[in-house]
């Protein structure tokens, strides 16, 4: 069943395009991503679905509500965590809660149960000022308020921007503890690791979504074979295997970088290369694309286009 | 092999902030030339850290050497000498181009003759060299992160602070970020970079990686994965923080 119909989004700043034709539909209790860097439009397209933004043409339901005629209704059951912390800094993390339950007609006990596994971890700090708190805990103080009323969609701006990595693993548990109670989930990150942990991602860059998929649906899109190699000094290894005459595309990955090749990779050819290079210890073998060595795919090809 | 000339100096560096401890006698030294990766938490105390290397707040108690310079007596000194770039301020959007590395470089005191002639390089480096006029505010966030570390070294200095410098940039952008770290390394300035993004780290000589106010470990990336039994510095960073060992 489809919970959100988004059909040719369009909105211009300044006469700059900031998305363009932008249209894709999300089921009933889905964990969807949109991933793409800063700019690529994933701020504005949430703007208009949390009916803060009027598109300048194109449209877009949710729950069978127009975000832009049926504000007043959807504004009731969407839940909205912004890209920026947007509590209030000078009120308690409890003060906080009631506020925007409040506001939403109900109270923190009625629906308590909801929050509780996130809530849980920063109870003890209720009487904490908001802006004291650090970041790992702003994020699920801010999370809770977004679910306060007990909404049907959850729409969260890059919640995991900027927070240490073992708070963001923590958070995306949360989130799928939060889909299995029913929550249709919206979500946008600029980290590609965390597009493995959605049902489906939009890759979006520049304004365009370059691709809807499962994520292992992204993977097959990658269309070749990829290889890790490894070896003493890395970052001129990178620079040798740049010159290599096959080298479609090389990047460093962590300790290993991932090369592509413009035709069939002939392994052994690329090794000797290398060692006649100077390199050490070095070793090639293939492996399994990820979404970023897609989403730098996708980026490459648009580049040559 | 790194020139083991020793640039940051920190002995039992502690930062009070009433009686809250933001930095609990902190010991390190960074050596010239290194890319000095420094990671933790949000509100491990970080920022504070690296505010009192940069001389722009002055420790509670400890010796801190940055540069040669005392960071209590000095600071004016160690901002001279030094650069810094982060997430989230790097240019003045409603500046164009060249109009914010005149800025920069004139507040560090290069003449104009040579602001131009750096200048010139630098765009045709960066491949800018028809952006000069345009304002930042106009121009690509990935482009704008790779004018900044160049605005940030526009002096040469022999210190740079980058600052979670490739926050929510795409990932083509950050790596060639990353070569522009490696170049300028390679031309002998240190570079002391904090980031979330656990394959960057990889890529650092060293790595500090603090907690609750403290350094929790110290040493390069593949000492830290042997130290801990992991494959990656993601499963370090989070061995350390759960304290597994």
């Amino acid at each position: 069943m489809i919970t959100i119909e988004v059909d040719k989004l369009n909105k211009s700043y300044s006469g700059i395009k900031a998305i363009e034709d932008i249209s894709f539909t999300i089921n009933e209790n889905e964990l969807f991503g949109f991933i793409g860097p800063d700019g690529a439009g994933k701020t504005t397209i949430f703007r208009i679905l949390t009916t803060l933004l009027i598109p300048d043409s194109g449209w877009a339901i949710i729950k069978g509500y127009d975000t832009v005629k049926d504000f007043k209704k959807l504004r009731q059951i969407l839940g909205y965590m912004p890209g920026r912390f947007s509590l209030y800094q000078d009120l308690s993390v409890e003060e906080n809660l009631t506020f925007f339950a409040t506001i939403f007609g109900t109270t923190l006990e009625e629906n308590y149960e909801l929050i509780k596994d996130i809530y849980s971890h920063i109870e003890p700090f209720k009487n904490r000022i908001a802006g004291k708190l650090s970041g790992g805990m702003k994020q699920k103080l801010a999370l809770s308020c977004a679910l306060i009323h007990k909404p049907e969609v959850l729409i969260l701006d890059e919640p995991t921007t900027g927070v240490d990595a073992v708070s963001r693993k923590e958070f995306w548990q949360m989130l799928k503890g939060l889909q299995q109670k029913g929550i249709t989930i919206v979500v946008s990150t600029p980290y590609m690791d965390e597009a493995s942990l959605c049902d489906r991602v939009a890759l979006i860059q520049k304004g365009q979504i370059m691709a809807i998929e499962t994520p292992q649906n992204i993977i097959k899109l990658f269309g070749k074979p990829l290889y890790s190699i490894h070896g003493n000094n890395l970052y001129s290894l990178k620079n040798d295997i740049l010159y290599f005459g096959q080298c479609e595309n090389a990047y460093l990955f962590g300790q290993n970088i991932h090369y592509s090749g413009k035709g069939i990779v002939n392994q052994d050819e690329l090794y000797d290369y290398l060692l006649k290079k100077g390199h050490t210890n070095v070793e090639i073998k293939q492996i399994e694309p990820g979404i970023e060595d897609c989403f730098m795919k996708s980026m490459a090809g648009e580049e040559e286009n | 092999m790194k020139n083991q000339e020793i640039i940051i100096k920190v002995n039992n560096l502690v930062k009070k902030f009433g009686d809250f401890v933001a930095n609990d006698h902190l010991t390190f030294e960074v050596y010239k030339g290194e890319i000095f990766g420094f990671l933790g938490a949000n509100g491990a105390g970080k920022t504070t850290a690296i505010r009192i290397l940069c001389g722009l707040s002055s420790p509670t108690s400890g010796d801190v050497l940055v540069a040669g310079f005392n960071a209590y007596t000095q600071s004016e000194d160690i901002k001279r000498n030094i650069g810094y770039m982060s997430q989230k301020f790097s240019l003045y959007d409603d500046l164009t181009v060249f109009e914010n590395i005149q800025f920069y470089a004139g507040i560090y005191g290069i003449r104009s003759k040579i602001i131009k002639q750096r200048t010139d390089e630098l765009l045709l480096k960066l491949g800018l060299e028809n952006d000069r006029n345009k304002l930042i505010r106009d121009i690509p966030l990935g482009w704008k992160q790779k004018l900044a570390f160049s605005v940030a070294v526009f002096h040469k200095p022999d210190l740079v602070f980058l600052d979670e410098p490739t926050g929510g940039v795409d990932p083509i952008t950050r790596r060639q970020f990353w070569d522009m770290i490696y170049q300028a390394s390679a031309e002998g300035i240190t570079v002391f970079v904090t980031t979330h993004y656990m394959d960057e780290a990889e890529y650092c000589n060293r790595v500090c990686i603090m907690s609750d106010g403290r350094i929790s470990d110290i040493d390069s990336p593949s000492a830290l994965k042997t130290k801990y039994n992991a494959s990656n510095m993601d499963e370090v960073f989070y061995k350390i923080a759960r304290n597994i060992e």
